[in-house]
């Protein structure tokens, strides 16, 4: 009865091959949701901000005002301020600025801060040129450190945005094995004010 | 394998329906599809308990009955076996005794792998029923299991997301067995283009869950790898965002959504020809229908999260094409109206569910377009109106469509009629009661109530009393639907083949009940 | 099988919302009006979409009644034959989508307007944690927790519950009226949700991520949400309570507040 030259088995597996593939897909999701936040600027990439910072120009006639926040994750214990609040910056210049942070803790740990910008169309136009967020953070037991960023805003910021903020959240990594890529042992030899000054 | 069914690995005579090993070893597409209806019927009960714990305890406002943990594992529970405990198995439970029937096949093109997709599932369910004992108590994130509220869940997590990706398995199975039934046991002379619309519906199903449910595995492997084994697809603190795993879920989920309802318009486009005694209006648009509506399903899904922070070309895009689903669903309710239409009507209770079908699940339609258009779903998002919706859809939608294919093909399957008049007061009870349940939940939702909680304010509460009382109208009510079966299943009035007057089809061809082997000989197809 | 079936169904339905209507003792059924403009868009945009949809209801639903009525087999109807019509196909496939069309215009205005967060006068950092909101008025260094206030014994049911059962919290937040106030909106643990009705703002609050919205509020007075994400085991117990003031009173607000500025232990105490 069967008409067609396919077997009901070569059908099958062709259809498992698919499912298989979808599950595959799944995964392909993960970079192209990357895509995704880059097209509708949801979120954006580091690597996408390197490219946007080559084609910048100065524009001494515009300010805007960049904002800084910080808030800590769960039960982080840090204690992060940014040393300004806000910012007025030319697009087009690179400024610097610093987050203090200090561990309140008896023990060393290891943080790691995720940036957040709004409104979403500033994603593609603020350029960090070095940012504590690149990289773990170390902080001995109840020492203070200074976190150094720099950025830039790019002069295509539609004009009708005035102010753009900045959110660092703070996680704890230390105990996180796969995160924290400093290590438990590396922490412990770590010269403190020598680390830090190296931030500043 | 091709030949499988005929070449037959499987006895040529029933064995003793009493017997276990018959229900066991069973490769055949009629014991499959009653394993399948049976199981989804345990478990719409054991579902139905669950929601009734979460109604009792939202009787009146105050914490009385369950803990606020138990509470929301209830709300995931009641979730997971309605979607993938009832709905999707009794869709696939129909699929196993309808379509070799409709397309003029012996059996399903592969019976053995038919057997092991069924048989996975009690495992399922029995592992996702036993977290609910274990440290931690069963997952209580919601159905949607967000992270980072997921990675709270206890002990349960692991054997949550196995059972997950088994109820997974088992329907990609069902529908691969579905689509090569379809694409290959299909008597001669039946093309695509003649198959009844409920085999249409299933093919397309089929292809929407192969499709989908792969990513959802993928999506729930992710969260086991970020919970166990260090990823961090959906930690910040990692470089990922918990925001994609909604992205992926809903991906997934929205799909799923028609997964559980366009099985509903085929059953639906079935009946009311039958009963009207006319032919289907615009078969071939309703084909085109479904087929739109499984395409749209895939660019839609963020209508789920426009709360969760979006660029305004994000909120818009998927605006529009959400309120575009809109035209292939009102072209199949038109279509359904004009089958109607100078027919000549009689109203017996598969007839009657179909109606109940159009009405309430276009009422789940029109809130679903209030629902699509992003500035007022600020509003409506996680509140009961939703809550309100998507029963809509899914009990008088999908449930009904169930309901009324049980009591259109139970003749045909078990050689005997049902109870006409009771079946008739089962219709009513349930209609009053399931609006009396879900009704009251648009005004609750519109007037400011979250989804998920145990507990609400004071402003609340005469809807939810009458909500609560509307659900166990409509639990208990289900009881004549188990009684009217069994009845039926025992004995009772003989059926004819044709069993309705106007009934057409293959399968009504056949005697009731049909032979063990549906069509040894193809049919001759007009 | 007869029309004694219908009578049935009406006087089912009847009764039905007879006492739907004898429960509504003054219980809100409907969507709030609300407080600034963007609800007062939204509540008109809603209610376009609802008398649509009723109207629609009422033509379709009307059609097949009366076919039900008309058409049956106990009053002789016979059947006609006619299966296709692609002049009828094509009719309500595209009257659908003017309707559609007519009906996104109002939407995407509403929505351009709700996404626009520029020009503001204040802002306020909005945190949620299991299971309580931080607030922080960024540039005047207040900050405060917000927790429930209602006595366990209320939820419990060993005293009678007060009028504003669980939609009451120890410290509102205050905000001035005519100002438009800027919500930075995060999360410190798992996802919430920042909903107040009457401001049409909602807003899920992400862990790692910050949203924004805005409400300028056109009337003073108290309004109440509740958090609209599920997020644990007391996600029905952390209520929001706006409270809308004179910039007088406001400004009093803030001054008599900010020794609430957080130090370090005060911070890690609460978040425990």
């Amino acid at each position: 009865m069967d008409k067609s030259a396919k077997s009901p088995k070569s059908v099958a597996a062709k259809l498992a091959l698919v499912s298989v593939c979808m599950f595959g897909f799944g995964y392909v999701l993960v970079p192209l949701y990357d895509v995704f936040c880059d097209l509708t600027g949801l979120r954006f990439t580091q690597e996408s901000n390197e490219l946007v910072s080559q084609e910048i120009q100065e524009d001494t006639t515009r300010l805007v005002t960049v904002e800084f926040d910080v808030s800590m994750n769960e039960s982080m214990p840090w204690k992060v301020r940014p040393a300004v609040s806000k910012l007025q910056v030319h697009p087009g210049r690179v400024y610097t600025t610093n987050y203090i942070a200090k561990n309140t803790t008896q023990s060393a740990m290891v943080g790691q801060a995720v940036p957040s910008i709004t409104p979403y169309v500033a994603n593609r136009h603020l350029v960090k040129t070095e940012c504590f967020c690149f990289e773990n953070q170390p902080i001995e037991a109840g020492k203070e450190v200074e976190m150094a960023l720099s950025f830039m805003i790019n002069h295509k910021l539609p004009k009708d945005v005035k102010v753009v903020t900045l959110s660092y959240t703070f996680f704890d990594i230390t105990q996180n094995k796969s995160l924290n890529k400093l290590g438990s042992a590396d922490l412990n030899k770590l010269d403190s004010t020598e680390s830090v000054i190296a931030f500043n | 394998m091709s030949t499988v069914a005929t070449d037959d690995h499987h006895d040529d005579h029933q064995e003793s329906p009493y017997s276990i090993k018959r229900w066991l070893f069973t490769t055949n597409h009629k014991d499959i599809g009653t394993l399948y209806l049976w199981f989804s019927f345990i478990m719409f009960l054991i579902g139905g308990v669950m929601a009734l714990v979460i109604r009792t305890e939202l009787f009146e406002p105050g914490l009385q009955f369950v803990d606020p943990q138990f509470f929301n594992s209830m709300t995931t529970m009641h979730a997971i076996m309605m979607i993938f405990g009832v709905v999707m198995p009794a869709f696939t439970g129909l699929a196993n005794w309808l379509i070799p029937m409709m397309v003029g096949a012996t059996d399903m093109a592969l019976p053995r792998m038919n057997n092991w997709s069924f048989w996975i599932l009690p495992f399922a369910f029995a592992m996702m029923l036993s977290t609910l004992f274990m440290d931690g108590g069963g997952p209580a994130g919601g159905w949607t299991l967000y992270p980072p509220l997921v990675l709270q869940t206890g002990d349960a997590l692991p054997f949550v997301i196995l059972s997950m990706h088994f109820m997974g398995l088992s329907s990609i199975m069902g529908a691969i067995n579905v689509i090569a039934t379809i694409l290959n046991m299909r008597a001669p002379g039946m093309t695509l283009m003649k198959m009844p619309l409920f085999v249409w519906t299933w093919l397309i199903t089929a292809y929407l869950l192969i499709a989908v449910m792969p990513v959802l595995a993928g999506g729930i492997t992710m969260l086991l790898t970020d919970k166990f084994f260090g990823t961090s697809f959906f930690n910040a603190a990692g470089g990922g965002d918990p925001v994609m795993f909604q992205h992926i879920f809903w991906f997934f989920g929205h799909p799923e959504v028609y997964i559980l309802i366009l099985p509903s318009f085929g059953v639906v486009s079935s009946i009311i020809p039958t009963f009207a005694r006319k032919p289907l209006f615009g078969y071939a648009s309703m084909v085109y229908a479904t087929g739109s509506i499984a395409f749209l399903s895939f660019i839609v899904w963020a209508h789920h999260m426009f709360t969760v922070g979006m660029p305004l070309a994000g909120e818009l895009f998927f605006m529009f094409a959400t309120m575009l689903i809109a035209v292939p669903t009102g072209v199949k309710v038109f279509n359904w109206i004009a089958t109607m239409w100078r027919g000549s009507m009689t109203f017996e209770t598969p007839m009657l569910f179909a109606l109940g079908f159009i009405i309430m699940f276009s009422i789940g339609g029109f809130s679903g377009l209030m629902l699509a258009l992003a500035p007022v779903d600020f509003q409506y998002h996680d509140t009961y109106f939703v809550v309100a919706h998507f029963h809509y859809v899914l009990v008088p939608g999908s449930i009904f469509a169930i309901i009324a294919a049980v009591y259109y093909w139970l003749p045909k399957w078990c050689g005997n009629m049902y109870n006409e008049g009771l079946g008739k007061i089962h219709f009513w009870l349930s209609t009053i009661f399931v609006n009396l349940t879900f009704f009251p939940m648009h005004f609750v939702g519109l007037a400011g109530m979250p989804r998920r909680i145990p507990d609400y304010a004071l402003q609340f509460s005469d809807y939810n009393m009458l909500a609560t009382i509307g659900a166990f109208g409509f639990g208990f009510a289900q009881l004549l639907f188990l009684y009217l079966v069994i009845k039926a299943i025992r004995g009772g009035e003989k059926a004819t083949s044709q069993v309705w007057e106007n009934a057409e089809g293959l399968e009504w061809t056949l005697s009731s009940p049909p032979p063990y082997h549906s069509f040894t000989t193809p049919p001759v197809i007009k | 099988m007869s029309g004694n079936n219908w009578l049935k169904w009406l006087s089912a339905v009847s009764v039905m919302f007879a006492a739907m209507g004898a429960a509504n003792a003054g219980q809100p059924i409907n969507m709030p009006v609300g407080v600034t403009d963007i609800s007062a868009d939204v509540f008109d945009l809603h209610m376009i979409a609802f008398w649509l949809c009723v109207w629609i209801a009422v033509a379709v639903f009307g059609v097949m009644f009366y076919s039900i009525f008309a058409h049956r087999k106990s009053k002789g109807h016979t059947p006609a034959t006619f299966h296709e019509s692609t002049t009828v196909e094509a009719i309500w496939t595209t009257m659908p989508f003017l309707i559609l069309i007519a009906l996104a215009i109002p939407a995407t205005t509403t929505l351009v307007a709700m996404e626009d967060t520029s020009d503001y006068d204040l802002t306020v950092k909005i945190t949620g944690y299991q299971w309580l909101w931080h607030y922080e008025y960024i540039d005047e260094g207040v900050d405060f927790y917000s927790v429930l206030k209602t006595p366990r014994d209320q939820i419990n049911g060993l005293a009678p519950k007060g009028d504003n059962y669980l939609l009451e919290v120890d410290k509102e937040l205050v905000l001035p009226v005519d100002k438009k106030v800027r919500f930075l909106i995060t999360a410190n643990d798992v996802n919430h949700a920042w909903w107040v009705p009457d401001l049409a703002v909602k807003k899920d609050a992400i862990p790692g991520f910050i949203n924004e919205a805005w409400a300028k509020v056109h009337t003073t007075g108290t309004y109440r949400g509740q958090c609209a994400e599920l997020c644990g085991r007391d996600h029905g117990f952390m209520p929001i309570v706006v409270r809308v003031v004179e910039q007088a009173e406001f400004d009093q607000f803030l001054a008599d507040n900010t020794t609430l500025l957080n130090d370090g232990a005060e911070y890690a105490a609460v978040a425990e």
